[in-house]
């Protein structure tokens, strides 16, 4: 068989795409303002990764020590290195409370104080007072604040009555005859059925793409199926060479061990069972930003002082901390520590070592969650019916590195203001769904993986990722320089080769994961050309790209962010926003923590 | 090591059947977890169905029969389960294929038992004051990920599972009633109060053995028909 035109049609006033917490936020508003909105995910939605979010969610409530927007606005624009966009953090910064109250109004089970408020921890990277003492801004559940968050939208979205499209993936983006963004075409897993789902207002939730490293945090379906889509479509992605290294992943493995274990007064030592922070972050220690804690233990490691027969991780110790605490507030990570490493962190370390975790580029987005790609005189123009928050959007709040606490506000509040977005649109003009879809590219893309006849290669879409792993974790780690990264983008080469001639064997269509895993490695692949040609070409270290042949922050030269464009690897530049509305800005200085 | 896995693609196939693998003892180490072993199989076996997705516990999504017990794979280590290891979907609900179940009815249970909070109108510039004595009740019930692996090992949920809510619904719903902040106490349990919805658990207690975060859900129906005596 080959597929041809003929596909069934939906109509919708809106598509969401991904249910983890940013497509829920939005979908529970749009349906709220009784828009036709499909919730499509390729897991049931409580599956989705923010699931696995730990330590909390920032807000400047105050509850614990005084707090203030503000300071919760410098310090992420500090901990961005200076590359996050003034306008859309002092946004963010601005809506936390009022955002971290709603979700408590949810149902959210946050931790408690004694007062009966909302319980926050210190986090790495926070403080008062513009740079002074250590805040306590993360509001938590326990250890399993991204569980919590996700269950409790997930709850209210079935108490509106949202329309879910469990288990469906999506393929592709289709443009109507003007070329403008206007259906999504997805395949329900269940059944191997293409169908079109067609609306003017396509907002993208798909999450972020850790798979491209062998070792990360993220769950196997973060391969950044949205991030492709975008690419292939014709728009650019921003900032991709900055993705964030956690410092404590679980050694070997990957599995997260969340800040709050340093939040709650965690500290990392070498094999000589030194508290190295001290030497990296004398003010701060164990609560500097992430970069800066993953660079040390990187270093440690380098110089010979990783613990263990291979000398390759370094100790987290919990074991100064009261039981109680360890119990109340850490009861996720002693689940982890003791199920994957067979250790009890309150009497034995826990191994880390920093793991791909989080990714600060994605979808250029505006505070709208408008997806903005420059025009033919390089403006940054806002993309007719395309949308992007959470993960898979840079709008850009995190810059070059991402403070621990700021995802999960990054996708409630950018959650909420992009459904408002679209609600605003339609209001303004209603969905009409009269518009001629082109579906010449992605019939070709699906025809392509029906070959079997004149398949001659023996390789496999699972050997193929695992080597994409490789050569990402080798090419563009923690520390990068030019040898090293051009050698990857050499070897992407040679992967994207044989992208282009593996063939799958299962053709069955109920549950075919074979098929999947080749859509999701196509997209993977895609992200690892943006990843390696943005760093390549970013000649200074910011943040989470640190280049051991460019040592220094290079304001003059780059202060901007990447732009990558999948036609011929094409990279432009756009300013960083410096002009915040109701706070002066924060001039760039040198980061010392 | 060898795994015999049930095995069943309803566009071929007019039952289940079982399948025997064996995987080279030299790819796995001490600490490998049945998932990782699942990932090799379906490198020899692209078309083998599984659900899976974070690898650490938390999402729920890959519950199946191991050994005659309901598992997550990703927190099961090998080393537990000796050198045959026999896999099946979980118990009780329809196969899609192979070790994937349609969870429909489960997900229809938990819906139906109202599982979202209802308090006092919004004010955005406060939040509920709760302490950490009445948050403290929500523990054991709120970590619940959903997997199935307590619904599918119910005796009383494999007979009714259209009119029984099964354990995790329960256990949901017993999260909500107990919860300081919602206003439909006693409307939840007024709609709890029913011979099949509630009262079909028999206490077997399957599912507390069965819940890979270790909750215990018995216990948690066990007291939510307690505070139906009281309060109603």
């Amino acid at each position: 068989m080959t597929f041809t035109n003929s596909f069934s049609i939906e109509t919708f006033d809106a598509l969401v795409i991904g249910a983890g917490g940013a497509g829920m936020r939005s979908a529970l508003q749009l349906t709220e303002h009784g828009h036709k909105i499909a919730m499509i995910s390729k897991v049931f939605p409580t599956r989705s990764h923010t699931v696995a979010a730990q330590g909390g969610v920032n807000a400047a409530l105050g509850n614990v020590t005084p707090d203030k927007w503000e300071w919760h606005m410098y310090d992420t624009i500090k901990g961005s290195d200076f590359l996050g966009d003034q306008d859309a953090i002092e946004f963010m910064c601005r809506e936390a409370s009022e955002i971290v109250r709603e979700l408590e109004h949810f149902g959210v089970p946050f931790s408690r104080l004694d007062n009966g408020k909302v319980y926050q921890r210190a986090f790495g990277g926070q403080s008062q007072n513009y740079g002074e003492e250590q805040a306590h801004r993360t509001c938590a559940a326990a250890d399993r604040t991204g569980h919590a968050i996700l269950h409790s939208l997930y709850q209210q979205n079935l108490r509106l009555g949202t329309t879910f499209y469990d288990e469906f993936y999506a393929v592709d983006l289709l443009k109507n005859q003007d070329g403008e963004i206007n259906g999504v075409l997805v395949m329900n897993i269940h059944d191997g059925e293409y169908k079109i789902l067609q609306s003017p207002h396509i907002l993208l939730a798909t999450g972020g793409a850790g798979q491209v490293f062998r070792n990360n945090t993220n769950a196997s379906i973060n391969t950044g199926d949205g991030l492709g889509m975008v690419l292939r479509a014709g728009y650019p992605l921003q900032d991709m060479e900055f993705w964030q290294f956690h410092p404590t992943g679980v050694s070997g493995k990957g599995m997260l061990i969340s800040e709050a274990v340093r939040g709650e007064g965690g500290k990392l030592r070498n094999a000589l069972g030194e508290a190295f922070m001290e030497k990296y972050a004398p003010r701060v220690k164990d609560l500097a930003s992430r970069d800066v804690v993953a660079r040390a233990i990187a270093i440690e490691v380098n110089e010979g002082r990783g613990c263990g027969p291979d000398k390759d991780y370094v100790l987290l110790d919990i074991s100064h901390i009261p039981n109680e605490i360890i119990t109340e507030r850490l009861p996720g990570i002693r689940e982890i520590s003791q199920t994957f490493l067979g250790i009890d962190p309150v009497k034995d370390p826990i191994h880390v070592y920093p793991t791909c975790h989080y990714m600060m580029g994605g979808i250029p987005t505006n505070i709208s969650g408008q997806v903005v790609s420059p025009d033919k005189d390089g403006n940054q123009q806002p993309v007719k019916g395309l949308y992007a928050i959470g993960e898979c959007a840079c709008v850009s709040v995190h810059g070059a590195n991402r403070l621990g606490g700021n995802s999960l506000l990054d996708i409630v509040v950018f959650g909420r203001k992009t459904a408002l977005t679209i609600d605003e649109a339609l209001k303004k003009t209603p969905a009409q769904h009269n518009q001629t879809l082109n579906l010449t590219p992605v019939v070709n893309r699906l025809n392509r993986w029906l070959n079997k006849a004149e398949c001659g290669s023996n390789d496999t879409v699972v050997q193929i990722k695992k080597d994409l792993q490789l050569v990402m974790e080798r090419g563009c780690g923690v520390f990068r320089d030019q040898p090293t990264m051009q050698k990857a983008l050499e070897e992407l080469e040679v992967i994207q080769e044989r992208l282009e001639n593996v063939c799958i064997s299962d053709f069955s269509n109920v549950f075919n994961l074979e098929r999947l895993s080749a859509y999701e490695l196509e997209n993977l692949v895609t992200i690892g050309y943006a990843t390696v040609v943005s760093a390549l070409a970013r000649t200074e270290s910011r943040g989470a790209h640190s280049r051991v042949d460019y040592t220094e922050r290079n304001d003059d030269e780059w202060l901007k962010h990447t732009l990558y464009f999948q036609n011929n690897h094409t990279l432009t530049f756009k300013p960083v926003n410096l002009s915040p509305k109701h706070h002066e800005m924060i001039k760039p200085k040198p980061r010392v923590y | 090591m060898k795994f015999i896995i049930s095995r069943y693609n309803p566009e071929s196939d007019q039952t289940p059947f079982d399948q025997t693998f064996e995987l080279d003892d030299a790819l796995l180490s001490a600490d490998s977890m049945l998932l990782d072993a699942l990932h090799l199989l379906r490198e020899q076996d692209p078309s083998i169905a599984y659900r899976s997705s974070c690898q650490e516990g938390v999402c729920g999504s890959d519950g199946m029969n191991v050994n005659g017990k309901n598992r997550l794979s990703c927190v099961t280590s090998l080393s537990e389960l000796g050198q045959t290891i026999t896999l099946r979907p979980l118990p009780g609900l329809p196969i899609i294929k192979d070790l994937i179940i349609d969870m429909t009815l489960f997900y229809k249970q938990y819906k139906a038992v109202k599982p979202y909070l209802e308090s006092i109108p919004l004010d955005l510039e406060h939040e509920h004051l709760q302490t950490p004595a009445e948050r403290a009740k929500l523990d054991g019930a709120y970590e619940c990920i959903m997997c199935g692996c307590c619904s599918t090992s119910c005796p009383s949920f494999w007979w009714n599972p259209d009119q029984f809510a099964g354990p995790a619904a329960l256990l949901a719903a017993k999260r909500f009633v107990v919860d300081s902040r919602d206003i439909k106490h006693i409307d939840r349990l007024k709609e709890l109060d029913s011979a099949t919805t509630t009262f079909r658990c028999r206490h077997i207690q399957n599912c507390t053995d069965a819940c890979p975060k270790g909750l215990n859900p018995s216990r948690a129906i066990q007291e939510l028909k307690s505070i139906m005596v009281k309060d109603l």
